[in-house]
Parts: structure tokens; C-alpha cells; sequence
């Protein structure tokens, strides 16, 4: 029936990854997309690379935010997104990467296809305007 | 849309994570993709875990499934934390506590928030088991916080419900009387290795006896030995066997100790309900219930549109403020041409 009201409520995984315990950010920015009205999942901290992939496939979330600060990022981002792929779950997922990310890492990534990376400096006003245009269409 | 269908039949986790989302987003469609699945229900065992924030809910749900799965059964997980009324955002944090089920995808954890109107969470949640029981799970479990009426009415859908008390508050203990009581089959003490565990064993064991109009026993269950009974928690076994007798089961969730024994009194509920042909009586009255909100849902929507087209909410407060009509009246005028429509239906019918 259409009398069915549709609520579209984007839904978003904060991932802290690998062995980096600075979570000051991911919760700043978890609060941020709560206040946003989105629906934050966070992980916790330590999280493998697997568990991640685990988490974004089964709560089918529009954005995975993977939060990294221990420059380990050109081996983890990489896993993730190869297991994403395994559950035909990258090409509607939007991907970012937020932390310390050098120029040209941060092209590389972009490259595996990470949609943006935010670093230091980057106002929640625009990730939160980011997400909002960005987020994959779904049917 | 059936193509997901097949795919959540098959096996794909993808599908079936894409189906819930579409059943909490209402997506045009989805009523359908209930209705198939549907039919393919009827298998899983619902479990309903509820308690106060703190009491440990992940961390015990998160054992529980980990032993599941060492019994070669597998576990979907349906975790339910609340949401602002104001931006309708939410921080799900359930499965920060989930750590011991990496990579273990036969474990299908969903965090849901409490999102929409009174009812609407409940649906979406039956939705959503009836998604897991179809892909084929052999235990599901609700996780929420036994914070009110709404997340009462969700626990209440499971077969058996478990409710957590935290050791050391009389207070908890307290607030169980508020409903929560009388829906537990098992109310576990969680973090049982901290000081007063005892003491809230004892006061729970009492409460259910009063509950059941019964007098507690004074004296015996007071004494230091009383807990060191192997099976001591549970209540004293009654020859009746057609009523189940809630018991009381002490975990360490962080460490597992007393997640098989806890496991094993699940089962015991299950072939109690099974036998006693409570399950089947169970079922009925939640499809009851079911149907019950949806058709109050559907009239509601139904009506809320036809509410708006006829110049919307504050047009006619402001007639009520006036005073040149009032509620029922607006209530009346609403629901006419529905009633008028139904009645002149069923005379056809019944003329024929």
C-alpha cells in the first residue's frame, strides 16, 4: 500500500582499525553524525581489518568511516576494501578515511576507491554536508 | 525485489543485511518482501534478552552466541539501542562489547535504533526476525534495554525471555516488579563474581515466590551454605510440570563462566514451551498481536493522509482551541466514509 511512510535514516560504521588507540576523533565524529540524525555504529577500538568488513556487511550501512592514525593505512584500508568486495559490498558503500594521511597515500587510496580522505582540519560541517550529498542511492 | 529474496534463501549475507534494511526503512516494497518470507519461517528459536543499561546485555549475548556456535548452531543478533527524539540519531553501540565472533559470519549481528512512531519498532523487529529465521538461523536474539513499554512489547515476541539483574542494588531488584517480572522465564545475575550476588539471588528468589502468591521461606536459603548447592539456583522443583518455573541463573558474562549452564536452561524452556504446547499457543497470540498493529497502523496512515488533504493537524486543533468542535467529533468525521465504506461492504456481502 502506498500509504507506507518511507524512513530513510542514513546509517554510517565509525571503524577504529589495527593498533591504534587515539579514539578522541572517531567519537567526536561519532557524536557529530548522531547530532547529524544519522544512525552511528561504532566499533570500538582495535578492530581487525575482517571484523570491520564483518560489521559494514551486516548492518548494511550507506558510509564506513575508517578512522586511522597509526599510518598503517596502506595495508589496512586495502584489506578492508578487498573484503568488502568479497561480499559484493563496496559498490554501495561510500568509503572514507579519516587521520594522518600523507598526499600521496591519500591519492593511492583514492585510487582502491576510497571516495574522500579527511585530515586534520576538516570542519564536521563538511563531512556531515559530504556524506549527506555522497551517499549512494539505493533501491 | 524477489531476486533478494532468493539471494537471503541462498545463503547471502549481503541479501539478507539489504532485506532488514529495507524493512526498517519501509522502502516501497517491503510488505511484499515480508509476505514472502513469511513462508519460510517457523524454524528459529527467539530469545529476548533484556535489563537495565549496564547489566551486561552485549557482553552476555556476545558469549552466548560464541557457545552457540561451538554447539554447531548459528545466531542472529538483533540489538536494540534507543535513538534522540529530537535529530532521530543514534550512537549503536552494542557491538563494541561483540568481540568474540570475529570473522564468524554465521553470527549475523544488526544494530537497530529505535527509530519512528510507538509500534513502528516492534513491527520492524518482528520483520526483521522473520528475515533471520528465513536465511535460516537456528537462535535469535533480541537485545534491548528493559527500559519501557515499547521495548517491554519487543522482548514479549520472543519464545523465552531473559532478563538481566546486576548484582548489589536492592534498587534493581526493585524496578522489576514494573512489568518486568512477570515476563521473565529466566532472570539471570550477571557479573555474579561481584560482592552482593548472593544477596540479589536471594531477593530475586523471593520476589518470583511472592509472584507466584506463594510465601517466600524464611530462614533455610539465608544461610552462607545455601549458595554452594550445584544446582541450588534453581527454584525448588515442583512435581506440577505443566507451568514453567522461572529460574535463576548466575553468569560472569565478561569470562563465560556459567554461559553453558545458562544455555542449558534455554533448552530446558524450549522443550518445556514445546511440550507443554505454550510455543503453539505463543505463536497464535503474537500473530494475533501482529495483525492487531498492523491493521491499526494501516488505518492510521490511511487516516493521516486523509487528515492532511482535508487541511491538515492545526486546522483542526485550532477549531478545537475554538471551541466549534472537539476531539471525538474530529475523531467521527474521519473515520466516516472508512466505516461508512466497510459497513455498506459487508451488507453486500452479506446479502449475497
Amino acid at each position: 500500500m502506498s500509504a507506507d511512510q518511507e524512513q530513510r535514516t542514513i546509517r554510517c560504521l565509525v571503524a577504529k582499525v589495527g593498533l591504534d588507540g587515539h579514539d578522541r576523533g572517531a567519537h567526536v565524529i561519532s557524536r557529530a553524525f548522531r547530532d547529524a540524525g544519522f544512525e552511528v555504529i561504532y566499533s570500538g577500538l582495535h578492530r581487525a581489518p575482517e571484523e570491520i568488513v564483518q560489521a559494514t556487511v551486516q548492518e548494511d550501512v550507506d558510509v564506513l568511516g575508517i578512522s586511522i592514525l597509526s599510518g598503517a593505512h596502506d595495508t589496512l584500508v586495502p584489506d578492508i576494501i578487498e573484503g568488502l568486495k568479497s561480499y559484493d559490498a563496496f559498490d554501495d558503500t561510500l568509503v572514507l578515511v579519516g587521520g594522518i594521511i600523507p598526499d600521496d597515500d591519500e591519492a593511492e587510496l583514492k585510487e582502491l576507491g576510497v571516495a574522500e580522505v579527511f585530515g586534520p582540519g576538516a570542519s564536521m560541517e563538511q563531512m556531515i554536508a559530504y556524506v549527506r550529498e555522497n551517499v549512494p542511492e539505493r533501491e | 525485489m524477489s531476486g533478494l529474496i532468493d539471494d537471503l534463501l541462498a545463503g547471502k549475507h549481503r541479501a539478507l543485511a539489504r532485506v532488514i534494511s529495507n524493512i526498517e526503512d519501509r522502502r516501497p516494497g517491503y510488505r511484499e518482501l515480508v509476505s514472502e518470507l513469511h513462508q519460510h519461517t517457523g524454524s528459529a528459536d527467539v530469545i529476548g534478552v533484556t535489563g537495565s543499561p549496564g547489566s551486561g546485555k552485549s557482553t552476555l549475548v556476545d558469549k552466548m552466541a560464541a557457545t552457540y556456535r561451538e554447539r554447531g548452531l548459528t545466531v542472529g543478533i538483533i540489538a536494540i539501542d534507543p535513538s534522540s527524539p529530537f535529530t532521530g540519531g543514534a550512537i549503536l553501540g552494542d557491538r563494541i562489547r561483540m568481540g568474540s565472533n570475529i570473522g564468524d559470519m554465521d553470527v549475523f549481528v544488526r544494530s537497530m535504533s529505535a527509530r519512528g512512531s510507538l509500534g513502528g519498532l516492534s513491527t520492524a523487529t518482528t520483520d526483521a526476525v522473520k528475515a533471520l529465521d528465513a536465511f535460516g538461523k537456528d537462535k535469535i536474539i533480541i537485545e534491548t534495554v528493559g527500559a519501557g513499554q515499547n521495548e517491554i512489547d519487543i522482548v514479549k515476541t520472543a519464545d523465552t525471555v531473559m532478563v538481566l539483574v546486576p548484582p548489589g542494588s536492592g534498587d534493581d531488584v526493585q524496578m522489576l516488579k514494573a512489568g518486568i517480572l512477570e515476563i521473565g522465564d529466566i532472570f539471570v545475575v550477571n557479573k555474579a563474581d561481584r560482592k552482593g550476588a548472593n544477596r540479589t539471588v536471594q531477593q530475586l528468589r523471593e520476589m518470583l515466590e511472592y509472584n507466584r502468591g506463594g510465601i517466600p521461606e524464611s530462614g533455610g536459603h539465608h544461610g552462607a551454605g545455601a549458595m554452594e548447592q550445584v544446582d541450588g539456583l534453581q527454584l525448588e522443583a515442583e512435581t506440577e510440570t505443566d507451568r514453567w518455573r522461572a529460574e535463576i541463573v548466575e553468569t560472569v558474562a565478561k569470562t563465560g563462566e556459567g554461559v553453558d549452564e545458562l544455555l542449558d536452561v534455554l533448552e530446558s524452556h524450549a522443550s518445556h514451551i514445546e511440550r507443554s504446547g505454550e510455543r503453539e499457543e505463543h505463536v497464535r497470540a503474537r500473530y494475533a498481536e501482529e495483525i492487531r498493529t498492523l491493521v491499526r497502523e494501516d488505518v492510521n496512515e490511511l487516516l493521516a493522509e486523509e487528515l492532511t488533504v482535508r487541511g491538515g493537524m492545526d486546522a483542526y486543533v485550532e477549531a478545537v482551541v475554538e471551541r466549534e468542535t472537539d476531539p471525538y467529533a474530529v475523531s467521527d468525521e474521519l473515520i466516516e466514509p472508512l466505516a461508512e465504506c466497510v459497513r455498506t461492504q459487508r451488507e453486500s456481502r452479506e446479502q449475497q
